[in-house]
Formats: structure tokens, sequence, C-alpha cells
């Protein structure tokens, strides 16, 4: 592996019983990278994603993630990596304030920390009005927003979304991958998986999973001169039909 | 430490920003105490019964004439003969029958002594207690007046007979039984539902991607209620203290870490419900149905375990309330030490310990 890979996965395989959920997935993302990852529903992303977070074992296969093994070294990954699920991930009955106070005490951040944190936070987002009002009270797209920047609390060298935008209209989209970008240029690892296509041309490499195996794995640009196609939406709809 | 502080604040405003649970924690036990307390209260009136008189003279008749006029009674019924007591009390309406015995005025005379027999309904064993209390003293009233001026006193003997329920359990059965159920209540369904929430929102997931493993998320969450549920148990002691005027006979101290015991036991197997629940809703459902009906039905609280049937008393023993209640019915009631109630304690403690250990293999099988 090279010192520049962050995440390193290796003929990695999730079987439920008799069920084959991740199908033997080989791929590496280096640092800064934005990798999309990419799926219909059921084809595995989650399951996968999973197992890199540390939160479901692998039946075969190896995975790396920053630098630490995910089966023998599973606290010291956790440490490291920021995560924000498709399901809304901070407290509604709580404000802003003490989600951030809440999150970054679990992750052991000091006091000042937090505080120091939270204030840029609140400057960075504009927050200054809501910081006190409960999550729940926000409208969705900055619920993610806050959420995201929560996630990155105490600076993990990779994020894993998983669907972050589900839901959330194209203008807050839109200000959200900007959020993604310069934390990316920042030197964080993206690990993203969407079902917007439009948002697979925002991803430096995007792999596609089909069936629980990567069918396809390149930049946005080289899949759809690979596909011969003009939008990565065909790139998906091509690759799924040849499947079936 | 300053992680589990954090999270254990956290709990906090979940429970205190909802109202729901709110209610549930605090408003409930105060209102089923208080329901409870005043549903079985000592006070009685005009409770319907009747007559079986083998002697009418005048004595019994100048007795039944101080029953009829006092506010307590009310005389639905002359019966004359003693087959027909049991259909009188199966109606349902009367609760109590006098039986006085033949010649019972040539017996006072005579043998300076009368029986009357007191027949109570004692399905309800509280207010067939009370009643054979009240026509006691009326009894005795009547007693003293014939005595007045009379060298060799006459006595009238009343015998109690309660029909249905021959051992009458104690006026304060209740305490004991309404704190185990708000206790289960409290820390198993609680508890349940707040992790189950949590799976719920997924939230859970962002917890155990966390540095926190998952014993210290389970111990966060149910910390909180640990604290909660011995607020609960104190605010119920005090309620049958000083409303109920319940005497607690035996050590305070042991009744707290017996108490403490069984919360432990219940959040334990909170804990359990919530790792086989999917839902909010089937934490609650299988709470109520798994926990509470058993420990209402089973647990001897309200039925006595000795008159049910032999299956049910074998599977009343694996309800941890029913030896909760015995240990704390023993505290309170009668007053004894750790030396009367170490076997059922044991008992609890290995329950204790079989369900944490149950819940830590099912739910390390989760996360798979």
């Amino acid at each position: 592996m090279t010192e520049d890979n962050m995440i390193q996965v290796e003929n990695l395989t999730k079987m439920f019983g008799d069920f084959t959920a991740v199908n033997n997935i080989s791929f590496e993302v280096g640092k800064g990278e934005v990798f999309g990852f990419l799926g219909a529903n059921g084809a595995g992303k989650t399951t996968a994603m999973k197992m890199l977070i540390g939160i479901s074992e692998p039946t075969h296969g190896n995975a790396t993630v920053a630098g630490y093994n995910v089966l023998t070294h599973a606290e010291h990954v956790k440490r490291n990596i920021g995560y924000m699920s498709q399901r809304f991930s901070l407290y509604n009955d709580l404000t802003i304030k003490e989600n951030i106070v809440f999150f970054g005490g679990i992750y052991g951040l000091s006091s000042a920390d937090i505080k120091e944190k939270s204030q840029a936070m609140i400057n960075e987002l504009g927050l200054h009005d809501m910081a006190d009002s409960l999550v729940g009270s926000l409208p969705l797209g900055w619920k993610q927003k806050v959420a995201f920047s929560v996630a990155m609390l105490h600076n993990p060298k990779i994020i894993f979304l998983d669907e972050p935008t589900g839901g959330v209209d194209p203008i807050t989209r839109r200000q959200f991958w900007e959020m993604i970008y310069m934390e990316a240029n920042r030197g964080v690892t993206i690990f993203v998986t969407t079902h917007y296509m439009d948002e697979a041309e925002y991803c430096d490499r995007v792999s596609i999973m089909v069936a629980g195996k990567i069918e396809a794995l390149d930049t946005p640009k080289n899949l759809k001169r690979q596909f011969q196609v003009d939008s990565m939406n065909q790139v998906f709809l091509k690759l799924a039909r040849n499947i079936e | 430490m300053n992680r589990f502080i954090g999270f254990i604040k956290k709990e906090f405003y979940h429970i205190l920003r909802d109202r729901r649970s709110l209610f549930i924690l605090f408003g409930m036990p105060i209102v089923q105490v208080m329901l409870f307390g005043f549903a079985i209260t000592n006070e009685i009136n005009n409770v319907d019964i009747a007559i079986l008189d083998h002697s009418k003279d005048v004595n019994t008749k100048e007795i039944i004439n101080k029953i009829a006029t006092s506010k307590y009674f009310s005389i639905k019924g002359f019966i004359s003969h003693e087959d027909e007591i049991e259909p009188t009390f199966r109606k349902g309406k009367i609760k109590a029958v006098l039986n006085f015995e033949k010649n019972f005025s040539k017996n006072l005379v005579t043998q300076k002594k009368a029986t009357v027999q007191i027949l109570t309904d004692a399905t309800d064993p509280n207010t067939a207690n009370t009643i054979s209390n009240y026509i006691g003293s009326i009894l005795q009233n009547y007693q003293q007046e014939l005595n007045q001026g009379l060298k060799l006193p006459y006595q009238i003997i009343p015998k109690t007979r309660m029909v249905f329920n021959p051992e009458l359990k104690s006026v304060y059965m209740f305490v004991p039984g309404v704190m185990t159920i708000i206790l289960m209540l409290v820390s198993a369904m609680m508890t349940s539902i707040s992790i189950t929430k949590e799976k719920e929102l997924g939230t859970m997931e962002i917890l155990l991607v966390s540095p926190l493993n998952p014993f210290q998320v389970i111990v966060g969450k149910v910390v909180p209620y640990i604290l909660l549920s011995i607020i609960n148990a104190v605010v119920i002691i005090l309620l049958s203290i000083f409303v109920f005027k319940m005497p607690v006979q035996g050590s305070l101290f042991l009744l707290g870490a017996e108490s403490t015991l069984f919360i432990i036991n219940a959040l334990s197997l909170g804990i359990l419900i919530s790792t086989v629940a999917a839902t909010q809703q089937a934490a609650m459902m299988t709470s109520l149905m798994g926990l509470m009906l058993p420990v209402i039905l089973l647990s001897g609280f309200i039925f006595p375990i000795s008159s049910m049937p032999l299956p049910l008393q074998m599977i009343s023993n694996i309800i941890p309330a029913k030896w909760f209640i015995i240990i704390i019915k023993g505290i309170m009631l009668k007053g004894v030490g750790l030396a009367y109630v170490w076997k059922e304690t044991l008992i609890l403690i290995g329950m204790t310990i079989f369900f944490i250990g149950l819940s830590v293999k099912k739910y390390k099988i989760r996360l798979e």
C-alpha cells in the first residue's frame, strides 16, 4: 500500500447467510480525493461502507482505513473518521450548541476546544440566531449542513457520507458540495455514496456497484468515454442494463 | 469521564424535553399510588349487609337497629338459613352477613356471653377487613351500654369468618405492588424505548461509529434511568408513609439497596428488549405484554400465588417482580432483615446477571 492511500480495500466480502451482499470488492482511495460510491438501492453500498467504518465485520478480505486495519484496529479507525448517515445524524431535541458539545465530548475534545470550534462553526455557517434553537426546528438543508460540520468536528482524516443530500433542494445540495470541496482542499478524504447522478460528476473518481460487485471504477470523464455517453446517468443505466 | 458526563447530560435533555416521558416518569407514579391508595381506602360507606337471625329476641333486634342506623351499613335483606349465605354472597351485592346464634338473649343472661358470626366477602380483602372491624366496634359499643351498672359483664363474642379468601392479605399490600409495577415500567419500558429510539432515528449508528464502545453507549443511556428510578422509589415510599400512614418496619437502607437491585434487574430487561425490538412501538408493546402483564397478574400483587393453578405457580417463579414483592413486603410490613430475604435477593442477583449476559450476547450479534 502506498502512503497516500487513505482507504485500501482488498477482496472485501460480506455474506448474510447464503446471500452475498458485497462480493469480493477491491479499490483504494487517495488522500484528499473525493470518491463517489454509487449503486442502486440494495447494490451493497451501505454494507460495504459499514465494514469500512467498523460497525460490521467482513466475512472475507481486508480493509485498511487511515492506515489501520478495520478488523484488528477498529478503535483507531473510529478516531480518525467522521460519519454522516443518510438518516439524520443529530438529535432533534437538542439545540445546535448542545449537539456540538455532545458530539465534541464523545470524541474526547476538551471543553476549550469545543467552545472554539463551535464558535468557528457558527460563524462559518452564519448560525448566530439559531445556535440556541432546537435542531428539530431547522429546515432540512440546514440540518444537513450542521450535521456535516459536526461530523468534521474532530478533524477526521476521512469522512464517510452516506447519501448526505437525500431529500434536499438543489440549491442546498450545491452549497453542500461546496462544503465538501472545501474539506477536500484541506486534505480530507471524502467517501460519499449518492443516488444523484449529477453529483457523481463532482467526484474525482467514482465506483459503480451492481449486485454486490464493483462493475466500473474511474474518473467520470473516463467512464463517459468508455461507455460512449455524455452523462453519468447514462453510464449508470447502460451498466445496469448490461449486467441484467 | 468528561465524555460520560456529556453523554448523561444529553440523555437528561432527551427526557426533560419530552412531555410524554416526563409524565410517565413522574406523573404516573404519583397518580398510581394515589389511585391505588384511595381506591383501597379504609373508609366504608353504606355497605349492603344481610342478617341471619336465629333467635329474633330483644338483644338481636337492638343490635340490628344499631347497625341499620349507622351510616356505614344498610341492611338489604334477612335470610333464614345457613344455606342461603353463599348464594347471597355470589349475587355480589351483599358484602357481609351477620349470623346470630340461637337463644342469643338467653345465653347472654344465663352464660353471660353470646356469639355472633360476621361473615364477609373477602374477594376484596381490604374492604372485608374494614367491614368486620366496623361491625366489631358497633358490637362493642352495644356491649358497653348493656354492661353499665352490672357487676358481672355480658360478653358478645364476634366470630369473624372471611368467605372466599380466608387468608386475608394486608391492607398495605398495594404499596409494594405499585412500587414494583412502577419501577418495572420506568426502568424497563423507558430504557428500551430510549435505546430503540436512537436505533430508529439512526443516531445509534453515529454513536457506534464514534470512539465510544457499545458498552459505554448502553451504560450512558441507562445511568439516568437508574437515578430517576431511585427518585421514584423514594417518592413512592414517602407518599405511602406520609399520605397513607403506612409503617415501614424494616431498615430503610436495606429497602433502598433491594430497590436498587430490582431497578438494575428491570433495566437489564429493558436493554434485552431493546436488542430485540427494532422500533419504539415494538419496544413499548414488548414491555407492556412481556413485563407489565406478568408483573400485575403473576407476581402475587393482586392474585395470591398460592391459589393459582400449579403451572402458573411455576411460571411465577421466573418473574423477578414476584421475588421483589416478597422482599419488600418482608421489609416494609414485617420488618425482617437480610437474614430472611437473602434467598430471594440471590435469585434477583442471579436473574440480573443472566439478563445482562444475554443482552451483551444479543447486542454483539446485532452489530455483525
